[in-house]
């Protein structure tokens, strides 16, 4: 496959990826700051969301198990999630974050159980998705074109 | 963590020594306590033509500044004249809370910026900054209110920036905690 091509693959799946909500705004700012000199910025980026991301499963895992549920706790560690999703422009796994802080504040732990799981689940999707896009942009740039430019209303 | 504090210290004192360079770059010591958060505020910053250094906690902004109680070389004379008073503090939040925002606000913070923080809003940060645009009236509104407290002037206290004068950093960007600006205060 020529460059353009892969360009035009890699437009189009931008595109998917907004339309269907797993990204927003955010991320394309992400995409800003990237340049000649810091290339790698989005996958180190992406890289380091997707380390937290795991911990911070990992310790809300833990918590819902608990006899005694501390909610406080829980919240807290929705509430990291929530930000660190947002600041990559995962908007699926950000609005997941913000339905499960509300069953916290409601102390409903079948809830939270279940909006765990649903975390999970936009977590692992928008993983999946960014490590499909990200291997285009390496594939572009491997074959000796660029990244392009989008913009998103 | 002593050692730390050591190593912050001493770069202090490195940073303090390099200052008459006559740059006009700003020196953002920026705290988040999120990973993800850290990696994009320091390139935001960086791309907007600052120096950064990042820290995870309130503590490290303390230690790094030379301020965190520890040690004989800690306290580097902060009262009136002390340079850290002239340091603009901005915070960041993911939350909206205007009660919380407007009481960091009266502490003394400069701005506010609601994460996630975009080019945008550095670049116009920057420029209000660059520009030192404490307004007098303003100033001596924050002179009077304080000197009717009974405490030390806090960290967050904001007047025009001096950066020319010397090269701590030239505002701290931190995350929103009106406990944290309060408990800064208690402990200088």
């Amino acid at each position: 496959m020529e460059v353009g091509q892969m360009q035009r693959q890699w437009m189009g799946y931008m595109k998917s990826l907004f339309m269907e909500g797993f990204l927003d705004g955010q991320f394309l700012q992400l995409q800003q700051l990237q340049d000649e000199n810091n290339p790698e910025f989005v996958v180190e980026v992406v890289s380091l969301f997707f380390e937290d991301s795991e911990r911070i499963l990992k310790d809300l895992s833990f918590a819902v198990d608990q006899q005694s549920v501390d909610f406080k706790k829980i919240d807290a560690h929705v509430h990291q999630f929530k930000g660190s999703s947002a600041s990559i422009g995962a908007q699926r796994v950000k609005n997941a974050c913000i339905a499960f802080r509300n069953f916290c504040e409601e102390q409903n732990i079948d809830a939270c159980r279940s909006c765990l799981q649903q975390v999970k689940q936009e977590y692992i999707h928008v993983k999946n998705k960014l490590e499909t896009l990200l291997r285009l942009e390496q594939q572009i740039v491997a074959a000796g074109g660029s990244i392009p430019m989008m913009e998103w209303n | 963590m002593a050692a730390a504090g050591e190593i912050f210290r001493s770069n202090l004192t490195e940073l303090l020594e390099e200052s008459h360079s006559g740059d006009d770059e700003l020196h953002v010591l920026a705290v988040d306590d999120s990973l993800v958060d850290r990696k994009v505020i320091e390139r935001l910053l960086k791309i907007s033509s600052c120096k950064v250094t990042v820290v995870e906690s309130a503590r490290r902004a303390l230690q790094y500044l030379g301020l965190d109680g520890d040690g004989e070389n800690s306290d580097i004379g902060f009262d009136e004249s002390s340079v850290f008073r002239e340091i603009p503090v901005v915070i960041m939040s993911s939350e909206n809370v205007l009660t919380r925002i407007d009481r960091c606000l009266e502490e003394g913070a400069e701005d506010f910026l609601l994460k996630p923080v975009k080019l945008s809003d550095v670049r116009r940060l920057k420029d209000f900054i660059m520009r030192g645009e404490v307004k007098d009236g303003e100033k001596s509104s924050l002179k009077r209110r304080r000197s009717s407290d009974d405490c030390t002037p806090s960290l967050s206290t904001t007047f025009s920036p001096m950066r020319h004068l010397c090269d701590p950093p030239s505002s701290v960007f931190s995350p929103l905690s009106p406990s944290t600006l309060s408990s800064k205060k208690s402990r200088l």
